[in-house]
């Protein structure tokens, strides 16, 4: 067997693992490990400006992917910067590896140079953290922490690594773990047959149904099967924020999404059902508004890998704990072999209703002959991109209207930090994907605000050569904030105006790219055409938008489902 | 309702703060904790005490489970069981309250472990209850210290919670 040294191990634990991109930034406590990894070229690491942002990139190479990223930091302050990032991945169980460095074990709780308890530090927003204790370990720590990243719910693992734990003068035989044993740990890897049965059952019996699924197909994989389901039974589908392109948008079948800012289509379909079926979502506040008035006529089965995610919030009638993709395939099964079919004149009285639930409203919003409606944006770029663009986005009303605009009709497309609601999260994002998907297009849908939070990956795109699109709706205000002065703090704006901002193109020329402004309407769509054109440019596209615009429908606070604003001046 | 979860879990350090940690952190109660090692050196037995409402325990247990570290948990409150906490009490004894104290000792089964001229130290074992009894039994006035150690549980009858 080989010797290697614990950073040498590392290094070719990450190649045997097919880690082909870290994101990080070096320090003292994680020297040895950039010296390994200086010494080989299988696993490419890319320098950031900051350390949240290696962690945003991992994240959004994951969403984009499927797989899991990987980070690597040294100590103290290195460390600490991630956590914003951690707790992002955390609330979207996003699988991604965080290594970093620790002062020498033999100095650890003596106050230390660059000495942070990340351990403790990381612990409430981690699936699962481990400390390296031993050199030898590394290949079964590593092999252990990518297993617990990807498997099951998915979810960020930090991996802490003494300075001493990887000095380059001790070596050790190295071998890569094949599996990984764990006795505390495995996830469900198929639903309850009887369970299943019983929620085809009350499928095939229901008069309002409606299917209501969350990020969890995605990160299961499962768009496929739940496509194949909605079409057979011909049952409207909403999703969750999280759940954008499980489904595709453009299908008749399709509601839009649900919650705070969802369709009124959805809102209304969700409230009024008589059966839901939730699959891979989590009920979380953002979607039922209050929890004791949620859906009242309506009876729930519940998929999720996760048991803690069932009866969390709202009472499931029928939970399956199971992995998404093999419970709805068994479900596909019983659908096509049972003689019972869905009732066809309750589902023609029930999309009928729909319909005009749907022309009721139907996302519209006030044009103007001169201000640029964010909006109008949005579906400008939609129709110039064909729908087909990787779109991530920072967070703020620009953000809902990216998600409402732009219609996706293919999972991993839609990318957003829908759990934490990060400001700073769109760039590295649009980054990490833009790295692996050179030939896609990939927009930043941004604010003024959000952008500002890690505008210096500008250096990291230039760098390495990251030709994203980011798309500023410029309202010159925090606008998600100003909009809930408006409606709940008789527009008392405090602190919601972005006063003296920058000159972005400028900032973007300063930084190598090009810049680009908009504030007329009639060179909206050519001069979108052209940035979209600069295919191996980086563009800063500055558009300034309506400052007043709000995001709506709005669900009413401490309302049900159905209660929303839908514009301004109108509530129902 | 009161409840008594007792977990297995791996024997390796940080794991109790992990578990610590999610009570806090999901604003959870806890009312005694009591861990220590088993047969296994590989497993740490926990005893926790807590109370809320189904909805609040039921997601205690599955959080619990979800922690990598948990090997296996059971609530012991849900089937009969045997639950026990070991108290000791040092109590002022002069004068009469000697003989006073001793009688109240003998009819809680307790034992007297350790004596000066003026205190006695008591060892008190049983439920909570029984402990709590002993305390009012005493009167509060005469209490200079006590330590408790939680409580421990186990299952009634062939149940077990092992590997
Ligand atoms: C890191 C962080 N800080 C604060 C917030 C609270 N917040 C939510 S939206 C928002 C305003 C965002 O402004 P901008 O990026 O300009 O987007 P807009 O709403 O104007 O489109 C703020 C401050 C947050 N989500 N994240
Ligand atoms: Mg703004």
């Amino acid at each position: 067997m080989e010797l290697l040294s614990g950073a040498d191990m590392l290094i070719r634990s990450l190649q045997d693992e097919g880690i082909e991109y870290i994101y990080g930034y070096p320090g003292g406590a994680a020297l040895h490990i950039y010296d390994a990894l200086f010494r080989q070229d299988k696993v490419k690491h890319i320098l950031v400006r900051h350390e949240q942002a290696a962690v945003h990139m991992a994240d959004g190479y994951a969403r984009a992917t499927g797989l899991p990223g990987t980070v690597l930091v040294t100590s103290g302050p290195g460390a600490t910067n991630t956590i914003t990032g951690i707790a992002t991945a955390f609330m979207d169980s996003i699988p991604m590896v965080v290594l970093c460095g620790q002062v020498a074990s033999t100095l650890i709780g003596e106050d230390a140079f660059q000495e942070t308890d990340m351990i403790g530090v990381s612990r409430p927003v981690v699936k699962h953290n481990l400390s390296v204790r031993h050199p030898s370990e590394i290949p079964e720590v590593i092999r252990k922490a990518y297993y617990i990243a990807s498997t099951g719910r998915p979810g960020p693992v930090v991996v802490d690594i003494p300075k001493d734990m990887t000095a380059p003068n001790e070596r050790f035989e190295y071998a890569y773990p094949k599996k990984v044993k764990l006795r505390s740990y495995s996830p469900a890897i198929r639903g309850h047959a009887g369970q299943i049965k019983k929620a085809v059952d009350m499928m095939l019996a229901a008069r309002r149904p409606i299917i209501y699924a969350g990020g969890g197909v995605i990160l299961g994989k499962a768009s496929g099967q739940l496509t194949d389901l909605v079409r057979k039974l011909g049952f409207p589908i909403t999703n969750t924020l999280m759940g954008i392109g499980c489904y595709p948008a453009s299908d008749k079948q399709h509601l839009g999404w649900l919650g705070m800012h969802g369709t009124y289509e959805a809102n209304m379909a969700m409230h009024h059902s008589d059966l839901i079926l939730a699959v891979g979502a989590r009920f979380d506040d953002r979607v039922t508004n209050a929890t004791e008035k949620f859906c009242p006529g309506a009876r729930i089965i519940h998929i999720d890998i996760d048991p803690a995610s069932i009866s969390k919030t709202i009472d499931a009638d029928v939970p399956i704990v199971g992995p998404v993709d093999a419970v709805l395939k068994e479900m596909i099964a019983l659908v096509k072999e049972s003689k019972e079919k869905p009732d066809a004149e309750a589902l023609a009285a029930w999309w009928k209703q729909i319909d005009e639930w749907r022309a009721f409203h139907g996302m519209r919003y006030e044009t103007s002959p001169d201000v640029i409606k964010p909006q109008e944006v949005i579906e400008m770029l939609h129709r110039l991109t064909g729908g087909d663009a990787f779109v991530t986005s920072d967070v703020g009303q620009h953000q809902m209207f990216a998600a409402q605009y732009y219609k996706f009709d293919k999972p991993n497309r839609w990318i957003n930090s829908g759990g934490l609601g990060t400001m700073g999260f769109g760039l590295p994002a649009a980054m990490g994907v833009k790295l692996t998907h050179p030939d896609d297009e990939v927009l930043c849908i941004t604010g003024e605000g959000s952008i500002q939070m890690n505008i210096q990956e500008l250096s990291t795109c230039k760098q390495y050569d990251l030709p994203v699109k980011i798309i500023n709706l410029n309202n010159q205000s925090l606008g998600m904030v100003r909009q809930w002065q408006d409606m709940n703090y008789e527009s008392r704006h405090s602190h919601s105006y972005m006063e003296s901002l920058p000159d972005f193109i400028k900032l973007a020329e300063a930084y190598g790219h090009v810049g680009v402004r908009i504030d007329r309407k009639e060179d909206l769509e050519p001069r979108l055409k052209e940035v979209l054109a600069m295919k191996d440019k980086l563009v800063f596209v500055d558009i300034q938008v309506d400052r007043f615009e709000h995001v709506y429908p709005m669900q009413v606070a401490r309302g049900c489902m159905k209660d929303m604003w839908i514009s301004k001046t109108e509530r129902v | 309702m009161r409840r008594i979860i007792s977990v297995l879990l791996e024997n390796e350090p940080g794991a109790l703060s992990r578990v610590v940690g999610l009570f806090s952190q999901r604003n959870y109660n806890i009312e005694t904790l009591t861990v220590a090692p088993t047969e296994d050196e590989t497993l740490s037995r926990l005893t926790v005490t807590t109370s809320g409402s189904d909805r609040v325990i039921e997601q205690i247990t599955k959080q619990l489970n979800k922690l990598v570290e948990v090997v296996k948990l059971v609530d012991l409150t849900e089937g009969p069981h045997i639950e026990r906490e070991l108290m000791l009490v040092k109590l002022k004894a002069t004068g009469s309250q000697r003989a006073e104290i001793k009688r109240t000792v003998d009819i809680f089964r307790g034992q007297i472990v350790d004596v000066t001229s003026s205190v006695y130290t008591v060892q008190l074992a049983g439920d909570s209850d029984k402990l709590d009894g002993f305390i009012q039994a005493i009167g509060t006035s005469g209490v200079l210290e006590v330590v408790r150690s939680g409580v421990s549980g186990i299952a009634r009858g062939e149940k077990v919670l092992s590997l």
